[in-house]
């Protein structure tokens, strides 16, 4: 239990200290990570902490970062990206396995093994290149499309690759790796090896069975995938609801991505497809924003610890031996994929900064690298001794990524400026609303909104007005909109206003406080409860203050005064009238309004607000003798004498 | 005739003028009222509902106290929207075509305030030009307005029967097809004591 703190301590401390300092640096969190997983080393080896097994572990964040990326991708758009899917990505893989095996066999390896290398080169990163373009904003790009367009294909790629490599074992590595089995401790490819293995030997269901079985099993468990996201998530999520309890959602979202990873492995696909395919099945449902920040906390945090084991993977030892052979491998490998992608970008049209992204993005050899090495030594392929290498290769490509990235910022992107600018016109203009709260109040807000063509991102937090709503076809996300990471995945940081139309004096003003703090450049437009809780929300920095129910009572009032048979006109200017002077008095007290004391308790209110009141009736009093009724000054006549010297016209 | 009447007056229940008007009128059958102020006391107006009013008549009225030389600010803010292009004007705009377009005025001031020698500058008619305009670009007949000089001062004087009482008779005689168009068209402005001279 001590160690396990010791551990779990180790690596927080570690990450909280390296990524706001790499931050602070502008090289971005996935280096930050790198580095301090460097820095931890040498504690992780005293600890005799088998880093190889953690990481396997942490493996499961990419699982989880591609089911978010599922989320934000719905069924359509993935269909539309099809041809650049097979296009882009096919011609990355196959071209850069074919050449990196041809540069192997050049040098002597044997065509096998030199196969088996092309392919765990030809592999990049899903979890820094997808971490780091979402960090910098450039997801939607056309570089970051791209980028993730081929990264998708390779994750898919994996599947088949799995499949192929034990077909090139080799006898006499087969018989090499058992001499040298058990002399490899912690660190490096044999207990990677074994892991892998495991992974796809002692549970499967389709181990052992005729191929026409295993594809109807496989066929069988993509299809639940589509019927789970599209029919049993939401009765499974209106029941889960009715506890109540965050941690019950949470609880219940990550049973799901486990679930359908478990199930992905269990018939040998890559858990990380399926948990995609989860994450667009979900994409349209109203409880994707809910699942987008339960699940985040989670990606993150296994992300960070993946990217610290690379980190601290990397065997310091063999490196300084084969320095120079190492350092050499990874920048001819880097250069040689970032050429092949620099040719595809060209081919497929990608300008200017994108290309440039999408080059220098994809060059390093990733996390998918470290499996399949894994896995070929195993199964026999690829010879100890140069996996070793190839695994420090992997992990040296991956660190000298954030470089890659930092060089594209400041190096290219500066020159390319107008470029940039041009390509900016493509980008959705459209102004970005987040309604929190879909209700009596809010519902209004939201169809108003829609009367102008704007299309409000909705967020509520009843379960049973949300299947309502259904009903009618209007989309509302289920969540909490006072939680800060909800709105993050609602997408606070680019919406332009927020709408809060939540009931709750107390959760009112939070919410205000925190996005007018967090978020500046969001206008707030928030409801106010009554009087006081307008100086709350005022003093909190909302933009503006609608008390609920002034609007209405005003109006009730304006058709007491017509009812009286006052002309419906002068019942208007007089209600317009008690509006001015109620907020003048609203002004008026707010330098006596004492923040959580009643008004009923609050002596300088009271004493002031009877003092404007009197000054009020008196004013209002003597209107009345002036010029008769208050209200109708500008139209009443000057007194007759007068008028004959006035050119004013009156009748 | 089918007689409609724009009745508008932002100060309504305070104009002695108007509302002598308004009650002379009231009794008068067969002819539509509209207080304009009251039926869009938020300036909302309906132009389906008011170019309907207008098609089902042959005479359109506005009956109001001159402000600053014009109409008050409803009159301009109904022209503005109920006199559409394609209605009542430009191509296809001939749905008005023929009708009856004048205007029942209390003025402030004196008769003889209005003319070059006057304070007010210009003759009544002059300051009217942009009614008149419109009538002929709708290709509607302008009929002179009905007017009451020196308001203030009669209301001290005389009251202000005499005026609304020939508010009425007005409304009637066109209603009725009574009144001489040639002779009311040739008219500069017809007051109560013109009457006789219009009306058969």
């Amino acid at each position: 239990m001590t160690g396990f703190l010791m551990l779990v301590t180790v690596f927080l401390i570690a990450g909280v200290i390296a990524v706001p300092l790499a931050a602070r640096l502008g090289l971005g969190s996935v280096l930050g990570y790198l580095i301090a997983g460097i820095a931890i080393s040498p504690i992780l080896q005293w600890l005799n902490v088998d880093i190889i097994q953690i990481q396997h572990f942490a493996e499961f964040g990419v699982v989880m970062m591609l089911f978010l990326v599922g989320l934000e991708l719905d069924p359509k758009m993935l269909w539309a990206m099809r041809q650049r899917l097979l296009g882009l990505g096919g011609m990355q893989v196959s071209v850069t396995t074919i050449l990196i095996a041809a540069i192997a066999m050049a040098f002597g390896l044997q065509w096998s093994v030199s196969l088996a290398i092309g392919m765990v080169f030809a592999l990049s990163s899903t979890a820094i290149v997808l971490q780091t373009l979402n960090e910098k904003g450039l997801m939607q790009s056309q570089g970051g499309q791209g980028s993730f367009q081929v990264l998708l294909f390779q994750d898919i790629a994996v599947i088949p690759m799995l499949a192929l490599l034990p077909l090139l074992a080799l006898p006499e590595v087969a018989e090499h790796a058992t001499q040298v089995s058990d002399s490899h401790g912690a660190h490096g490819g044999n207990a990677h090896g074994e892991d892998g293995h495991d992974d796809h030997g002692s549970m499967s269901l389709v181990e052992g069975r005729p191929g026409w079985q295993v594809g109807l099993i496989t066929l069988a468990a993509v299809g639940s995938i589509g019927f789970i996201g599209s029919v049993l998530t939401r009765p499974l999520f209106r029941f889960v609801t009715m506890a109540n309890l965050r941690e019950v959602f949470v609880a219940t979202a990550l049973a799901l991505v486990v679930g359908i990873a478990l199930l992905m492995s269990l018939v040998g696909l890559s858990p990380a497809l399926g948990t995609f395919l989860a994450g667009v099945v979900l994409a349209n449902s109203e409880y994707r924003h809910e699942l987008e920040s339960d699940i985040d906390p989670f990606r993150g945090l296994l992300l960070g610890l993946f990217f610290m084991t690379v980190g601290a993977a990397i065997n310091f030892g063999l490196l300084a031996d084969n320095f120079v052979l190492v350092v050499g491998i990874t920048l001819g490998v880097m250069l040689l994929k970032a050429g092949v992608l620099y040719v595809l970008a060209r081919v497929f049209k990608l300008a200017g900064a994108d290309r440039w992204l999408f080059t220098l993005g994809l060059a390093q050899a990733g996390e998918f690298g470290f499996v399949l090495l894994s896995f070929t030594v195993a199964n026999n392929v690829i010879p100890q001794d140069i996996a070793q290498i190839a695994l420090l290769v992997v992990a040296m490509s991956m660190l000298l990524t954030p470089a890659l990235f930092i060089a594209y910022e400041r190096l290219i992107l500066p020159r390319l400026i107008d470029a940039q600018e041009q390509a900016a016109d493509e980008i959705d203009h459209r102004s970005k609303i987040i309604v929190v709260g879909y209700g009596r109040f809010g519902g209004i807000v939201a169809r108003m909104l829609r009367q102008i063509g704007e299309q409000p991102v909705l967020v509520d937090y009843s379960a049973k007005q949300l299947e309502a709503l259904r009903k009618f076809d209007v989309k509302v996300f289920f969540g909490d909109g006072t939680r800060a990471d909800l709105l993050h995945a609602a997408g606070i940081e680019d919406a332009k206003m927020l709408i809060i139309a939540i009931d709750g004096k107390e959760q009112v003003t939070h919410l205000t406080e925190h996005v007018a703090r967090h978020h500046s450049h969001v206008h707030i437009v928030a409801r106010a409860y009554d009087r006081p809780h307008v100086y709350d929300l005022y003093q909190a920095g909302a933009h503006d203050i609608i008390r609920e129910t002034f609007d209405s009572a005003v109006r009730a009032g304006r058709s007491a005064y017509e009812a009286l048979g006052i002309h419906p006109f002068q019942a208007e200017r007089l209600a317009q009238k008690f509006k001015k002077t109620d907020r003048q008095l609203l002004v008026a007290t707010a330098s006596v309004h004492k923040p959580g004391v009643p008004v009923s308790e609050n002596e300088d209110f009271i004493a002031l607000a009877k003092e404007l009141n009197a000054q009020m009736e008196e004013e209002l009093q003597g209107a009345k003798a002036g010029f008769g009724i208050e209200g109708a000054d500008g139209w009443t006549p000057p007194p007759a004498k007068i008028a004959v010297d006035t050119p004013e016209e009156k009748d | 005739m089918k007689v409609l009447v724009y009745q508008a007056h932002p100060g309504a229940p305070h104009s002695e003028a108007n509302k002598a008007m308004d009650v002379a009128t009231d009794a008068v059958e067969g002819i539509e009222f509209v207080d304009l102020y009251a039926t869009y006391p938020r300036f909302d107006i309906d132009v389906e509902v008011e170019q309907a009013r207008l098609l089902r008549s042959d005479a359109i009225l506005f009956q109001y106290p001159l402000f600053w030389y014009s109409t008050p600010s409803i009159i301009k803010e109904w022209q503005d929207l109920v006199l559409e292009h394609g209605f009542a004007y430009g191509s296809g705009g001939d749905k008005l075509t023929g009708k009856i377009w004048s205007m029942g005025i209390t003025c402030g001031a004196p008769e003889e305030a209005y003319g070059a020698e006057g304070y007010n500058g210009f003759a009544l008619r002059t300051l009217l030009t942009p009614m008149e305009q419109t009538a002929r670009l709708c290709h509607m007949t302008f009929l002179p307005p009905y007017v009451l000089y020196g308001a203030l001062a009669k209301r001290e004087a005389h009251g202000l029967s005499p005026h609304a009482e020939g508010w009425r008779r007005w409304l009637i005689a066109l209603r009725d097809d009574q009144v001489d168009l040639t002779k009311a068209g040739a008219c500069d402005v017809i007051q109560a004591e013109d009457l006789n001279e219009v009306i058969r």
